[in-house]
């Protein structure tokens, strides 16, 4: 055990909308709260972001999406971790999702999803308390 | 100069010692006032505060150089704005279902928002389109869709504006043909693309190449309309995005002006007049919470691009140097919590375009922050825009803010940050050098990151989210598109691969990747593909092979 | 996930494995230590080449191509790219990845991202031992993206083989690398961005520079110009550092940087033991903290204390 052990926060944007704001906003919140964050960019397929979480060793996969198609992409990213044998990674979401969309992305192991006008703290601190570090 | 210090005198005894008294009883709800954009917002204005402003140069009359009171000589005396509201189905049969309802209606402008497979040129069965085929728009994979979206519409009689830039000139392309099969000429053609690829590197992320030949699309563009479609909108260039990305004000009319400059440059460059080409630019603003301050934006903008169209460029004619511009409502100042709340938003914000001056309007529908809007919403915010336009009275006098003292004040101000911005871009060699230099995509991104920190610190109130929050039951019901729509709209396509003359497709495509290596204008070569069916997939995956493809590397 | 695991993972080349493993080595784990001793004889030979220079001057956009280059030429790679951390959070952003995308989904590369984590000179703490891991992987080539804040990035020298140091045309009048005082660490020097006006002008300066370098040597860096947008020089630089490479192996440079760096490392690991194992035996020490209040009275001096303790603390086995 030691004391500089840090969470590593992947936040990556699948699909093609090029709304980046969230995405960054959240990366830089989670920076200055001492978290280290790797960006990926825009236009991740789910098996790229799957490799960069794999890769890179982190303990939580930020998704943000707001082109609707998070139904088709989220689970999937969730059943590629499933078959590379990862289970100890958080996985949360955020973007323009509809209410009734969240139970069955809950249901695919989405952590949670935060929506429009989430106060980072919120975001920041449910992922500390999630993680397994 | 008389008068000057009398009032400044006046002013002072106002301040020490009305102001001082009640101040004492009454202290005000801050110590610093500041607009939206972070710009400070005194107590009071006075006509001290426009004592340089002279009326003749700097305001002169609507429909006249500056153009700060507006591009129309009868403001919306003769016509209202245009009121154009962004739809996009998911296919074209349905989308043109639509269009037919909207004209049926007397609307006369369409408005085309396309899925992102087709923004960023790929066909719909291509891996990356999973999950986004018709999601955000229409889905057109080739000119077989482009017929079956304008199906039965007269386009010598419509105006269409479509929402397309890195591929907006294959787009453009396919709307010429379906046009032709019509028998209508390119000549008579009405319309719009936005065409505008910077803000894509910096705010909107639909980019495919890289910006030298991207840049070289949009001239080429720009040479094709100017000799073949005089009433064509070669370009929308967009501030909106660059708002929604976080920008302040001042940002948005100096990072949009900023492209506009370099596309007048380029097309200069290119061996373009600027007085052939210039009227037909137009742009597009975003109206944002600011109320007072949104209104200085739009009129500081169109005095600062008369200015520089005029002083720079050296247009000789008017209508080279007038700012036309359409504006939607602000989309991220829509809350997900208290949706109808969103209402009494967009109202103001739709007021303020009409007061600024727009020559169209989108207003946002309330729901647009949980999903994609419901035809009951779409309503509500259609007419928000002709209570404003057929009830409130401000449409019957032009620029009826002019003179006030903070509006006059501000707008100018407004002004004077824009052109220092713009300065110190033209120093690292203008907007694409300060782009990949990631200048523009920082400050934009400080100023959305600082805009966030104040909400969560509750330093800017919002409404029914850091304040006067309740618990409360979603109870929209959501637009939903069929997840059926993909599968056909892929099947559709698998078909007219085997249909079509593909020795053809062949053909023009590889006439398409030598011009493209050489410097012939690539419009035509494009229609020609688009005439024999080939897919928007195959026409950008040759320009992808010749031009490589952009990576954004901001971070 | 046991060390034997860790390490079996590992030298059967499972990315989970090593990502783990570099986490440990991260973290300071001490797991990450025993593998690493049982790693260590698989280790030695990749060929490690640094890429430093200033910021802007393109370090991600070049390790990109150049690894698209070599895996033409059917080499495997690995690239660790260090960012720095906040001073104040402790927090990073890591964005190298974003610019290599291209080869995100190729099995044959690994992109690590690390932050500095408060370590100055350009690189992590641990950079060394995450290059080790990913040699014991079995990786032929490593790529060392440094910091790139300017100041004194020149740890590098210790873990590469090979240093390009990156610069660009029309950045003023001076040579950045200058300033940033990285000019002596190159092997290979890259003006990137050769379509800029001045490209030439660079390497000429560059070059200029070499001319007055008094120190003797056998290796003269060449100036290689590359356009990381469209490729251009960039076979050419690949041939550079493998000509490079050659020149180590055929000087006995090679061994005798493999020499130096066992003795470096070894110095390096005992210097950190001893620092741990004293402060931890003299942590909450009553005589310890007494002695620091005598120091700071002027009542005694930090040599004679600093002789006492050692001599107590660390060399008596009573304690």
């Amino acid at each position: 055990m030691s004391s500089s052990k840090k969470i590593r926060v992947l936040v990556a944007k699948p699909g093609l909308d090029g709304h980046d704001r969230g995405a960054k906003i959240v990366a830089r919140a989670l920076r200055d709260a001492g978290m280290e964050v790797i960006y990926t960019g825009l236009r991740q397929t789910p098996e790229m972001v799957v490799r960069a979480a794999m890769d890179e060793g982190v303990h939580c996969i930020g998704l943000s999406i707001l082109s609707g198609a998070h139904n088709a992409l989220f689970p999937k990213i969730m059943e590629l971790l499933k078959a590379e044998g990862v289970d100890d990674v958080l996985v949360v979401g955020g973007g323009i999702i509809p209410e009734d969309d969240i139970p069955g992305l809950k249901e695919a192991g989405i952590g949670e999803i935060f929506g429009p006008g989430t106060p980072l703290d919120e975001i920041v601190e449910y992922i500390r308390n999630n993680v397994k570090i | 100069m008389g008068d000057k210090r009398t009032l400044t005198t006046a002013v002072k005894r106002w301040d020490e010692n009305t102001v001082a008294k009640t101040i004492g009883k009454y202290p005000e709800r801050k110590k610093n006032f500041l607009t939206i954009s972070g710009l400070p917002v005194n107590r009071l204005y006075t006509p001290l505060d426009s004592e340089n402003l002279d009326y003749e140069q700097d305001l002169g009359f609507p429909g006249e150089y500056p153009f700060t009171r507006g591009v129309q000589p009868t403001g919306y005396r003769g016509r209202l704005w245009t009121m154009r509201q962004y739809s996009g189905f998911a296919t074209a049969k349905e989308s043109n279902k639509r269009f037919h309802f909207l004209l049926d209606q007397g609307q006369t402008g369409l408005s085309v928002a396309f899925d992102l497979p087709t923004q960023i040129g790929y066909d719909s069965d291509h891996p990356l389109a999973l999950g986004e085929v018709g999601k955000v728009g229409v889905a057109i994979d080739s000119l077989a869709d482009m017929e079956v979206l304008f199906d039965k519409i007269p386009l010598d009689k419509v105006s269409t504006s479509m929402t397309i830039n890195a591929d907006a000139a294959v787009l453009l392309a396919m709307y010429i043909a379906v046009a032709e099969k019509q028998g209508v000429s390119m000549d008579k053609l009405r319309g719009t693309i936005q065409n505008d690829i910077l803000k894509e590197y910096v705010a909107r992320g639909t980019y495919i190449f890289p910006p030298t030949p991207s840049m070289r699309l949009i001239t080429d563009t720009f040479k094709f309309c100017s000799d073949k479609m005089p009433l064509w909108n070669t370009i929308s260039i967009s501030g909106y995005h660059i708002r929604e990305a976080g920008s302040t004000a001042v940002q948005e009319v100096a990072f949009t002006i900023a492209d506009g400059i370099a596309y007048v440059q380029a097309a200069i460059d290119a061996g373009l007049d600027v007085d052939a080409f210039a009227s037909r630019l137009s742009f597009f603003f975003g109206s944002h919470s600011d109320f007072l301050e949104e209104i200085c934006k739009f009129r500081a903008a169109r005095r600062l691009w008369a200015r520089i169209m005029r002083e720079r460029f050296h247009a000789k004619q008017d209508s080279s140097c007038t700012m036309r511009f359409h504006t939607q409502t602000a989309g991220c100042t829509l809350t997900a919590q208290q949706p109808d709340n969103n209402i009494i938003r967009v109202t103001l914000q739709a007021l303020q375009a009409v007061l600024g001056g727009t020559q169209s309007l989108h207003t946002n529908s309330r729901d647009e922050a949980l999903s994609l809007p419901t035809e009951a919403s779409v309503q509500i915010a259609l007419r928000t825009q002709q209570i404003i336009g057929y009830e409130s009275g401000v449409s019957d006098t032009v620029d009826p803010l002019a003179g006030s003292y903070y509006i006059e004040s501000l707008t100018t101000e407004i002004e004077n940050k824009a052109k220092e911005y713009i300065q110190k871009i033209d120093e690292m060699g203008g907007a694409p050098a300060a782009i990949e230099k990631g200048f523009i995509q920082k400050e934009i991104h400080e100023a959305a990151y600082s805009f966030q920190k104040s909400v969560d610190e509750k330093e800017r109130v919002v409404v029914g989210v850091n304040k006067f929050q309740v618990e409360e039951e979603h109870k929209f019901d959501y637009l939903r598109v069929n997840p059926a729509s993909e599968r056909d709209q892929v099947k559709r396509l698998e078909d007219l691969r085997k249909t079509r003359d593909n020795e053809k497709v062949k053909t023009t495509l590889q006439n398409l990747r030598v011009g493209a290596q050489g410097d012939s204008n690539l419009v035509p070569l494009i229609l020609e593909a688009v005439r024999v069916y080939a897919t928007l997939g195959e026409i950008c995956g040759v320009l992808r092979d010749v031009f490589g493809e952009y990576k954004a590397a901001d971070l | 996930m046991s060390v034997t695991d860790l390490v079996e993972g590992v030298l059967s080349q499972k990315r989970r494995y090593l990502a783990r493993l570099i986490s440990l080595i991260e973290d300071e784990d001490n797991h990450a230590l025993e593998a690493l001793s049982l790693l260590y004889k698989h280790t030695g030979r990749s060929h490690i080449i640094g890429v430093t220079g200033p910021p802007g001057s393109g370090k991600s956009s070049l390790v990109t191509k150049l690894t698209a280059e070599f895996r033409k030429r059917s080499k495997t790679i690995g690239i660790v790219c260090v960012d720095p951390s906040s001073p104040f959070t402790g927090g990073a952003l890591l964005g190298d990845r974003i610019r290599m995308q291209e080869h995100s989904l190729d099995d044959d590369v690994f992109v690590r991202s690390m932050g500095t984590r408060g370590h100055l000179g350009g690189l992590a703490r641990t950079t060394s031992d995450a290059v080790k891991a990913i040699d014991a992987f079995g990786k032929d080539i490593i790529f060392v993206e440094t910091v790139g804040a300017g100041q004194s990035e020149v740890e590098v020298v210790d873990v590469a083989h090979t240093v390009l140091v990156t610069d660009v045309p029309g950045s003023g009048d001076d040579i950045q690398a200058i300033k940033a005082g990285i000019m002596e660490i190159a092997d290979i020097f890259v003006v990137n961005k050769s379509d800029l006006p001045g490209a030439d002008k660079k390497a000429t300066e560059i070059n200029a520079m070499l001319d007055i370098d008094p120190r003797e040597r056998t290796w003269r860096p060449p100036v290689v110009l590359t356009n990381s947008r469209t490729g251009d020089g960039i076979p050419e630089l690949v041939e550079t550092i493998l000509a490079h490479l050659k020149h180590l192996k055929e000087t006995g440079l090679w061994k005798m940087k493999g020499l130096q760096r066992s003795r470096d490392e070894l110095q390096e690991l005992m210097k950190y033991k001893l620092t741990k194992e004293l402060s931890q035996k003299l942590q909450g020490k009553p005589e310890y903290e007494k002695a620091i209040e005598l120091i700071a009275k002027r009542e005694t001096d930090p040599y004679t204390v600093a002789e006492k303790l050692i001599a107590e603390f660390l060399f008596s086995e009573s304690r």
